[in-house]
């Protein structure tokens, strides 16, 4: 399945994650400190300044992750302009960019199975309640049966327009659900013919 | 134990592929996405502890870098994003559905249908507007506006939820793990 990892490998592929982690933690913290739009815009030229060295594609990848965010820009600028505090305006915008293009730039370069190992990491203290190996089973699970189920589900669309000549819209829930609670007991079942997870 | 873990693995990749349908957009351009309908799913089928285990899965996927939310969205940047609330109140909203659901004895569908509402759209929109107004500096009052548009999507959803619920119940009657 597609990863929202770059596919270009850049220098900051090869640092840990946890610290990866951290440090966006702390920056993000710093945003909030920030007042004026002048030190936002440091602070954003910085985040960018790190997405520069490593060419258009990286670049490209980096923009389409950020698209989400414009009809939020678009309400916040309207309305600031509206009210006439374009300076309040800028201040929510440009924190609000910097923070999501940082928290992206991380996930742009950290490998899915190296973000995994961080999140059972920080799982561990909960360990009595949840047992790491039945947690990386879990994620194993998920990343398994996303292209089954998927699959599945443009099966039962197009046997619904094989019988209509209308798209089958809310009907394909059903029969969605179903298919993913018969998976979850086949998945059971073969678990346990196995010897279970622990 | 291997049922409780599936079950918490395949409704975790339910709600993921849910956000692959492609959204029907309602008059006035509000696109309707099915991805918060698994998320009831998630609690009137599963129950509060398993639904709100599976949503926190998902999440956990989301976080790591699968563009598992609707749209191709994913990866830490969504969690600095305006919708952040609604991320967090994903999980608490498929608990209180489930919990409700659990709960009650009026019939399964309009136990689910109601539990979808109090879930789905009353606790979720308590920690989504917040959020909202925090990341993009806004009262409540202003945040409220913008989330309002996708309330009557929401309500459709919580009537589909409702439904699906019963039909599940009358063709798997024992996987209904929530009234089991």
């Amino acid at each position: 399945m597609l990863t929202l990892t770059c596919p270009v490998k850049t220098p900051l592929h090869h640092l840990p994650a946890g610290a990866k982690l951290a440090t966006l933690a702390v920056f993000t913290l710093v945003l909030f400190w920030l007042p004026s739009p002048l030190s936002l815009s440091v602070a954003l030229a910085a985040v960018i300044a790190l997405h520069l060295p490593w060419g258009g594609l990286f670049l490209t990848h980096a923009a389409r992750m950020l698209r989400p965010l414009w009809p939020f820009v678009l309400v916040v600028a309207a309305w600031h302009l509206w009210v006439g505090d374009a300076r309040g305006g800028a201040v929510v915008i440009l924190r609000m960019i910097t923070a999501v293009a940082a928290a992206n730039l991380v996930t742009m370069t950290t490998r899915l199975s190296d973000m995994l190992t961080v999140i059972e990491r920080l799982a561990q203290p909960l360990a009595r309640l949840i047992p790491p190996r039945r947690l990386a089973m879990a994620f194993a699970l998920v990343i398994r049966f996303i292209p089954q189920l998927s699959d599945r589900l443009s099966q039962i669309a197009e046997a619904f327009r094989a019988r209509a000549h209308r798209r089958p819209g809310w009907r394909v829930l059903v029969p969605a659900t179903l298919a993913a609670l018969d998976d979850a007991d086949h998945a059971a079942e073969a678990l346990r013919s196995r010897g279970g997870t622990d | 134990m291997e049922r409780n873990l599936t079950h918490i693995a395949l409704f975790a990749a339910l709600i993921a592929i849910l956000g692959l349908v492609p959204p029907i957009t309602l008059a006035g351009g509000v696109p309707i996405t099915a991805q918060s309908l698994g998320i009831m799913l998630c609690g009137t089928v599963l129950g509060a502890k398993r639904g709100a285990l599976a949503v926190l899965l998902f999440l956990a996927l989301v976080a790591a870098g699968l563009p598992l939310l609707t749209g191709g969205r994913g990866g830490i940047g969504v969690f600095a994003g305006p919708s952040v609330g609604f991320l967090i109140g994903f999980p608490i909203a498929a608990f209180v559905a489930g919990w409700i659901v659990e709960r009650t004895t009026l019939p399964l569908g309009l136990a689910a249908g109601a539990a979808s509402i109090i879930g789905g759209i009353g606790v979720l929109y308590l920690l989504g507007i917040p959020g909202m107004a925090f990341v993009l500096d806004k009262t409540i009052g202003e945040a409220s506006l913008i989330a309002i548009a996708f309330l009557p999507g929401d309500l459709v959803k919580c009537v589909l939820a409702g439904f699906v619920t019963q039909s599940i119940a009358r063709m798997r009657p024992g996987s209904i793990l929530s009234r089991a």
